[in-house]
Order: C-alpha cells, then structure tokens, then sequence
C-alpha cells in the first residue's frame, strides 16, 4: 500500500468541523485520520461509544460525520457495530443493498479498556468484519479526568492524585493491543501522531481493508487532561514513540512486526517532563518513581523486540 | 390450512421466529429461554431461514447488537429470561427512545436473589418503565399468535417501538399444548417486508442515530416516544383483527372471561389465567358470581378499557405475579387502581402476590381469593389490601 | 427525505421533531459555528508556504480547506485556534495572533 501524502490530503473530508471538543483534542485528528483511509467510493457506519468524541460530534441536530452513525452507550460500541455488520451481510444476502459499506468503532479507553472490554472481546472473538478504534488519552476525560487501566503509571488524575502519601496512578497501563492480538484477529496496529500520520495512515488502511476483525490503538493526547500548551502534542507524540512509551507495532495474522526502532532511545523522563500530570514526579523525593517508570518501559520495550524478533 | 401439532411454548415461539422472516437474531442462552437461540441456531444450521444468527457474549450485547442491526434497517430479534433481561436494561431504553422496532421473546423467571429458575413476572414487570411494548401469553397457543402479530404492532409508522413477547417460564415455555400453527407463507404474507423509514444502511444517504440532546429537545422526545406507545392500542387490535381472519383466533387489548354479571373479579395475566377460568367455573356452578379479566397487553397500559370492562364489579381482586417493593400494591395492582380512580370508580381492589419462582397456583388456592373477595363484600371490610397468597407462617 | 435541521431548531413542537432524534444526512455540523471560542488566531502566510500540506491532517477541526492539492485560508467559522498547525508547519508560514 502506497502512501501518497499530497494525494491523501486532497480527498474530501468524512468528518466536519463544527464538533465541541475542546481545542487541540488529538480524538478527532485520530478519526480524520483514520477515516482518511476509506476509499472515496466505500461507504461506511461508524459506531461511537459514549465519550467526549460522541457527546461532542453529534449534539442533536448536529453530527459531523459524512457518513452514518450509531452511538449506543458507553460499554457497548463493539457489539453495536457487530449487530450493523451483521445487518449488512444479512440485507446484502437478501439483496437489499448493492453498495460496499465499511465498519468503524470508535471508543475512548474507558469505553474500551474497560467497561466495553467485554464487548470488545465478544465481536473480536465472533470474527466480525469491523475495525475498532481506540483513541486512547489515558484516563475518563468526559467524566473529568478518572484514572483507566490504559492510564499511565504514576499520573496524577482526579481518582489517582498524587499527594503526601500516594505518587499518582500505583499500576503500569493494560496493553490492550497485545491482549485483542491474543484473539488472533486479522489485524492490530498501535500508533499514534508522528510521521506526518503516515504510520496511522497505512495502519487505518490495513485495518478496514483486511478481511474480519482489526484493532488500531491510537495515542491521542489530550491538553486539558495530561496538562500541556496545544501545539505541543505532535512533540508529546513523537516523545511517546522515542521513548518507548508507546512503541509503533502490528500484528498481521499472529505476526508480531515492529514499524519503528528509535536509533537513541531517550529516558522516559523525556516524556514525562512535557506534561502536567507527571509533574509531582520531578520533586526530589518522588524521583525513585521515574526510575521504577523507566525500568518497566525498558523491560516492556525488551518483551516487544523478542516478540517481533528484532 | 392450518397445522395441528403438540408443542412446548419455546417450540412454538421458535417456530414463529422462523416464520417471521428476521434478518438478524443476536441472543445469549439464559434458562428458561435457552432452547430458543437453540432451536433457532438449528434452523440455521440446516439451511431452514436465511435470519443471521449472532451467538454474542452477553444478553447487554444480545440487545446493544438488536439495536445496532434494527436500526441499520434489518428486521431484528432476540430472546432472553429473567437476569438476562436485567442485564439489558439500560439498553432497553435506548431501543424505544430510538423507535426500533425490535421483538424480544421473553420467557418470564424470577430474578435473582436468591437465585431461582422458575417462573413469575419479576423479568419482566422490572422492564415495565423502559418503553417497549409488553404482551402476555396465557398458553403456548397465544406465545405464538403473540409472536406472529409482533411485528405488525412495532413496525407500524403510528408505533415504531420495540415489543416483548412474555410468556411464563417453564409453565408453558416447557410445558407442551395443543397447537394450531399457521403456514409459513401464510405468516410470511401477514408479517410482510419490513421498510423502515430510515436506515443506516440507507445508500440514498447517511444517516445520524443516537444524539446526545440538551434539555430543550429531551422532553419533547419523550412524548413523542409516548404517544408511539399509546397508538400500539389501536394498532394492536387493527392486527388482531386481520389475524383472525387468517387464523380464526380473536385478541382483545385483554380477555374477559365470565364478566357479564361479575361481582367478584379477579385481575391477572400469564398461564395462572388457565387455573383462574377452572376456578371461576366451580365457584360459578355453586352460584358465586366469579369472573376474570385476562391482561394480554400490558404495556401500554389500557386503563380506560380495563375500567369500563370493571364497572359492574363489587369487589377487585389484582394478581401480581412479582414484588414491586412499593410496599402498598403490586405493577398490576397499582395499574388498575389508577384507571379505576381516573374513571372516578372506587370499588373495593385487594391486591395479591402470588406464585413467586413457581410456587404452585392452584384452583383451592386462587378460590380462596375469591372467598376473600366474598368476604370483603358482606363484611363491608376491606382490611389488608396488599396481600401475599399462600404464604407461610 | 434528509432533515432540515432548520426544523430542528431549540423550540420544535413533539410532533415536529424527528422520531428518534434520527438525522437523515451527514455532516450538519458545518452549520454550527465553533471559531467563536478562539482565543489566539493562526494567519496564514501565503508567500512563506510551500504547499506541503503537513498542517492539514494535525487539525482537530478540518479547518484547513484543501482544494486542487493546495491549501487555502483557514475556515475562520470553526478554527478553535488550538495552535497545532503552527507547530507542524515547517516553513514559518502560520502565526499566531493574540486574540480573535
């Protein structure tokens, strides 16, 4: 799959301004993103759990989505989209409908690493041919910031604050990716805003076009939750994949393949330093904690080479 | 021509299910409502329907997959029992406020706790608020004539709701009845092609479904919702109509059974209605002026036409097959006291709780509430009004 | 049929409003103007921009129009003035302005 860049950005946009997120959001570059990758001529229902992304793209009468949408409810977007899959097929083989139609989930990573986890898994396991999008910021942002599992060890968030007794969030974050490639789906990407999108780009393309069941776990920061000026994020991101916080991989039919090895892996504290939530850490007394971060990024980073064999 | 055969109450709903022509059934097992997703599996297996089957990991994916399906503009079904039911509550809220027409079969069991298999209406009375339509079944004959009309009454544009189709656990689901089946074509011309007005899968344009609306939308769409629900009335007795005529069996919005003369009434619904008529029969043959108002609709609730059909009553007997934890009256009783203080009637209601989980409902038993209801009228004394049958100690 | 949103506005009559809140049609949001939240103002350039686009897909609110492979002043309705497109480009070719 090539990636003509100037190309990509001239095809007409699925997903309209006129939503309220906040200013500087990175969901709705992960879904102009994402949906960037159809093909002008497929048509497409996207699912959405309840999020910011939902309440804010479509507040009645208004949805900035060119294509159709179905939000349902928090908790269940992937078994949403598995009863639309499954209505095509059953209209296409009763022919109803001629056109091609594609399938999208979008979920935040509380609806999606954790109370729509069993729905995710269910339509996994069922083989449905749908991607599930997770835009992941790292904690309940629609709720006010709450700490999820996919939140990052040691952030402070409104239910993980750090004070006297506690430095932020005790646990490392669930690798949801490795754990839906358990399901040995078709495809699972992880990426998130750096080479000019091109990594998400292909990602997206490869997810909605391989036949069955993909995943794509998409890091987008979010300014008011992780506390930093807007135009930093594409700095945050490119920190996140340098750092090996958040490494480039997918995982094609049970192969583990990894897209990006940094030449200088860069100490973790490199990323921390650029947010608001893991400013504690850089107290004197709180930096044994950056040490217990880097030593599990390393030894998370270390398990993702064997599996794909660097 | 119709068939003559002898089935349990799952048999025949499954059999109606098939008939129906769905395109999409997403279902979770959950007893006593197992063999229908079983039944149906098995009819997909052998090339019997063309229905989808969608075996999901849950009853709350069972309908958040229903409503996924029905509103991409395929005809949609599931069925489930008890916790089951519970388990999808929030999504049977967003079902009928998005006016998809779904048809969930409901096999009624008691909720847990303490966790019990058997039959009473706790399932389903716990539903009642969510805004589907509800239709009850006395036998596994009208599960199925219930079933075929389903989707008549939903799909209606003066409707647009979904709709559960209740029959009693075990009592009929297993118990196996004479039947009359319809043929499937003579269904299948019935129930029709289902054309929703708009669709997900519409290719004349996308289509938006499930808003987040502020409070200057909410309320209207609410009563709009409701006056969905109130126009199933009508609807329904427009399809009973037509249904008789290709199976010679008549529905009302209830059934009134010896309530010409009626002193003494009694008010319930499901297979217990079976034992009522026996008992009506024996207390009528000793000259007691017994009779029985049958509720198949539920939800809506036909107040106006309960209370008329109640106003040569003396006494009012309403069987609630559930505890509502109100702590005064049961859904049924509470129901049928509003209508009667809406009509202006105040006659005397007592209000029963009975056959919890399968306790057994027998002609002695549900007798001795018409002796109550005797005793009620001579004595001039009402006493507890809120009452639990055949309950020890 | 499509929904006139127009019809949909804040003071619908129940009988009016679209059974199921359902919107026939995409995109209406376009009609909801959120450039009314800026702060800080991104200008545009044109002699410094080189056309590679880079700002285009970092914009959470698709507020850089591209048309014939060229991008065009920003869509001043919507642009929340995030900054983002500022940081992405290469070639010095936005500002930001202080204040609207």
């Amino acid at each position: 799959m090539a990636y003509n860049f100037k190309e990509m950005m001239n095809k007409p946009e699925r997903f309209t301004p006129g939503h309220r997120m906040c200013a500087g959001c990175g969901a709705p570059i992960a879904v102009r993103n994402v949906l960037r990758a159809l093909k002008e001529e497929d048509k497409a229902v996207i699912t959405c759990a309840t999020s910011c992304l939902e309440v804010s793209t479509f507040m009645y009468p208004y949805t900035s989505w060119e294509d159709s949408f179905i939000h349902n409810a928090f908790e269940n977007a992937a078994a949403t989209c598995s009863g639309v899959e499954s209505a095509y097929r059953a209209l296409k083989k009763k022919g109803k409908i001629d056109d091609t139609y594609k399938f999208i989930a979008f979920g935040g990573d509380g609806g999606t690493y954790d109370i729509g986890f069993q729905s995710l898994s269910g339509a996994m396991e069922r083989g449905h041919d749908m991607v599930y999008v997770c835009y992941d910021n790292g904690a309940y942002m629609n709720t006010g910031i709450q700490r999820s599992s996919a939140t990052p060890q040691f952030a402070d968030t409104t239910t993980t604050p750090s004070g006297t007794q506690s430095p932020g969030k005790p646990q490392y974050r669930k690798d949801l990716a490795a754990i839906i490639a358990e399901h040995h789906v078709a495809y699972v990407g992880q990426t998130t805003f750096v080479q000019n999108m091109k990594d998400l780009h292909l990602k997206a393309e490869k997810a909605i076009y391989t036949e069955g069941p993909a995943f794509l776990n998409v890091m987008a920061p979010c300014p008011r939750g992780w506390r930093y000026d807007s135009p930093e994020i594409l700095n945050i991101c490119k920190l996140a994949v340098e750092t090996c916080y958040w490494p480039l991989f997918e995982v094609i039919d049970g192969k583990w393949v990894l897209n990006y090895k940094p030449k200088n892996k860069l100490p973790i504290e490199d990323f921390l330093k650029t947010q608001g939530r893991f400013s504690h850490l850089f107290k004197p007394e709180n930096e044994k904690y950056i040490a217990i971060m880097q030593e599990e990024v390393d030894k998370r980073w270390e398990e993702l080479l064997k599996k794909c064999e660097e | 021509m119709s068939i003559r055969e002898r089935l349990s109450g799952n048999e025949a709903i499954a059999t109606a299910m098939r008939q129906v022509c769905a395109d999409v059934m997403p279902a979770y097992p959950i007893t006593p409502s197992t063999e229908l997703p079983q039944y149906f599996s098995s009819f997909v297996a052998n090339g019997e329907t063309d229905t989808i089957f969608v075996p999901v990991e849950s009853e709350h994916s069972a309908m958040s997959a229903c409503i996924g399906s029905e509103a991409a503009g395929a005809r949609t079904m599931s069925a489930t029992s008890s916790c089951g039911l519970a388990f999808m509550w929030e999504m049977l809220y967003v079902a009928a406020s998005n006016r998809l027409p779904i048809a969930l079969a409901v096999v009624n069991r008691a909720l847990s706790g303490p966790i019990n298999i058997n039959c009473d209406h706790s399932d389903a009375m716990g539903a009642r608020d969510a805004g589907w339509i509800q239709i009850f079944a006395e036998t596994n004959q009208e599960a199925y004539d219930n079933f075929v009309q389903a989707y008549r009454i939903a799909e209606h544009p003066d409707v647009k709701l979904p709709i559960m189709i209740c029959q009693d656990g075990f009592i009929t689901s297993h118990g196996v009845q004479n039947i009359e089946l319809l043929e499937d074509d003579v269904v299948k011309n019935f129930v029709g092609e289902y054309y929703p007005e708009s669709w997900l899968l519409n290719p004349e344009h996308p289509e938006a479904v499930g808003p987040y609306t502020n409070p200057p939308y909410y309320m209207e769409a609410k009563y709009g919702q409701l006056q969905g629900l109130i126009n199933a009335k009508k609807v329904a007795l427009e399809v009973a109509k037509e249904f008789k005529e290709i199976s010679g069996r008549e529905y009302g919005l209830f059934e009134e059974y010896r309530m010409e003369d009626a002193d003494y009434v009694m008010v319930m619904m499901g297979s217990a209605a079976g034992t009522c008529k026996d008992t009506v029969d024996m207390l009528r043959e000793e000259g007691i002026k017994a009779g029985l108002l049958k509720i198949r609709m539920f939800r809506p609730f036909p107040g106006e036409e309960i209370a008329e059909a109640l106003k040569g009553a003396k006494v009012i007997a309403c069987m609630d097959r559930t505890e509502s934890y109100n702590s005064q009256d049961g859904p049924i009783g509470a129901d049928v006291k509003a209508a009667l203080f809406n009509a202006g009637m105040a006659p005397k209601v007592l209000n029963y709780v009975y056959g919890l989980a399968g306790r057994d409902v027998t002609v002695e038993s549900l007798a001795s509430v018409f002796e109550d209801m005797k005793t009620v009228d001579e004595t001039g004394e009402i006493g507890d009004t809120y009452r639990y049958l055949d309950l020890r100690g | 049929m499509k929904t006139d949103i127009k019809t949909q506005h804040e003071g619908v009559k129940w009988q009016d409003l679209s059974p199921g809140c359902v919107i026939n049609g995409g995109g209406t949001a376009k009609e909801f103007n959120t450039g009314e939240w800026r702060v800080d103002t991104p200008v545009f350039i044109e002699d410094k921009c080189k056309q590679c686009l880079l700002c285009v897909p970092v914009c959470p609110d698709s507020s850089i129009p591209v048309v014939d492979g060229k991008r065009l002043d920003f869509d001043y309705d919507h642009c929340k003035g995030c900054g983002i497109c500022v940081a992405a480009c290469p070639f010095d070719a936005i500002e930001m302005r202080k204040g609207e």
